[in-house]
């Protein structure tokens, strides 16, 4: 591992790849001198700013919360934005779109079969109650364990990494891969929920997590901490309880009474006044 | 609905795999600490023990058991392998009907096997 502690210079190896001119993608390396708490992110946009204004990628929130720059950096998929380059212990940084997805330029990959085997999953709370939830008037109660049995899941920002890692996902394009499997159990154990019975239906069927190897990769690369490998087991146990007719649907949450000769404490102040119009139906 | 059916008959299989292929472990290879049916107090694959396990009808349904669960098990496994390549539906049925075939008919034969070393053994011991 090359010394990081005294970096003055950063080579940046881009995959360059323009569908319009293009037949196969191509490696450039581009020279940027080093500055302190520079990221991979960072460093891309100087590229850019001062060598290559072409170069194309996504990103938006430059604090690993939004899920846009998922890529694969020296051989690993990551966010370019949470991915410091002395943490890469080198001074060459490799950047690639994350593998497994097509490449729709530079980048910039198409993440068009995830989220649609993402909203294949049911990926919200499903109530019996339609008219609540579509117009709420209260909250479903929830207790802190309850809470627990989902809360990692629901980290999730949906960048991809787990499905650039996951070598199920990389050869088999009928498997749902870990991130909307994931999230299918992150919604079938939240117990506000009452979907199961309707996501099982894509669940049951080839494309649910029955072909997870458990290698984990989705687990270790994911940069939000979220352990898709764990949710996907969890289902798989779900799913059998249920076929031997021993699954217990989590009661769906009853909504919480507002109580009743509530006065308000003295020195708290009223909420300010809406500042857009109430929804008329 | 059938991966999942398919699914969980795989888990069951495992689960009896466990315990049957335990209690063979335990019965060949532990026989210095654990003398389980170990009738003449011989080596376990001598000829008289293996003859006095033979006559009883709870190895013949273990056996029988074993070659179910083990072939089950196997075969899923064989076939989640080979879906991995993603072949065309027509070559999905055609591995489907291929691995039931072979496994009925691996199924049958050690069945046969077993029960034959049964009878043999229940005639003549």
């Amino acid at each position: 591992m090359a010394d990081t502690t005294t970096l003055t210079e950063v080579v940046f190896r881009i995959r360059r790849f323009d569908p319009t001119s293009d037949a196969a993608p191509r490696w450039e390396d581009y020279r940027l001198p080093y500055t302190k708490g520079m990221t991979v992110l960072d460093g891309l946009k100087a590229v850019k700013e001062s060598q290559s204004p072409t170069l194309s990628w996504r990103s938006s929130c430059r604090m690993g919360v939004c899920g846009s720059c998922g890529m694969f950096i020296n051989g690993r998929p990551r966010l370019a934005c949470n991915t410091q380059i002395t943490e890469l212990g080198t001074s060459l940084v490799s950047v690639a779109p994350l593998p497994n997805f097509k490449t729709v330029r530079d980048l910039v990959p198409d993440l068009t079969p995830m989220f649609d085997a993402h909203a294949a999953l049911h990926p919200y709370i499903v109530r019996a109650d339609q008219a609540e939830q579509e117009r709420p008037t209260g909250e479903y109660w929830q207790s802190v364990h309850q809470l627990e049995a989902y809360l990692q899941f629901s980290y999730c920002i949906k960048c991809g990494c787990c499905m650039a890692a996951c070598p199920t996902y990389a050869t088999d394009p009928v498997y749902s891969g870990p991130m909307p499997l994931a999230q299918a159990y992150r919604y079938t154990a939240d117990s506000r929920d009452g979907g199961f019975a309707a996501r099982k239906a894509a669940l049951a069927a080839e494309r649910g997590p029955w072909k997870c190897h458990f290698a984990g990769e989705c687990s270790q690369v994911c940069p939000k901490g979220v352990d898709p490998a764990r949710a996907i087991q969890l289902m798989k146990r779900a799913l059998v309880l249920d076929y031997l007719r021993l699954w217990k649907q989590p009661c769906p949450a009853k909504l919480a009474t507002v109580p009743a000769g509530i006065k308000r404490r003295e020195g708290i102040p009223e909420a300010p006044a809406p500042t857009i119009e109430k929804m008329v139906t | 609905m059938r991966d999942q059916r398919l699914w969980t008959w795989h888990v069951g299989a495992g689960a009896v795999i466990l315990v049957l292929l335990g209690l063979h472990m335990t019965v060949m290879h532990l026989d210095a600490f654990v003398r389980v049916f170990n009738a003449t107090a011989e080596e376990p694959i001598a000829w008289s023990n293996v003859f006095a396990r033979a006559q009883s009808t709870f190895f013949l349904v273990s056996y029988v058991l074993l070659l179910g669960a083990a072939l089950f098990h196997g075969f899923y496994g064989l076939r989640t392998i080979v879906f991995e390549l993603n072949p065309g539906d027509g070559l999905k049925k055609a591995v489907n009907g291929a691995l039931v075939a072979a496994g009925l008919a691996l199924f049958l034969f050690g069945t046969w096997a077993a029960w034959a070393s049964f009878e043999f053994a229940r005639v003549n011991g």
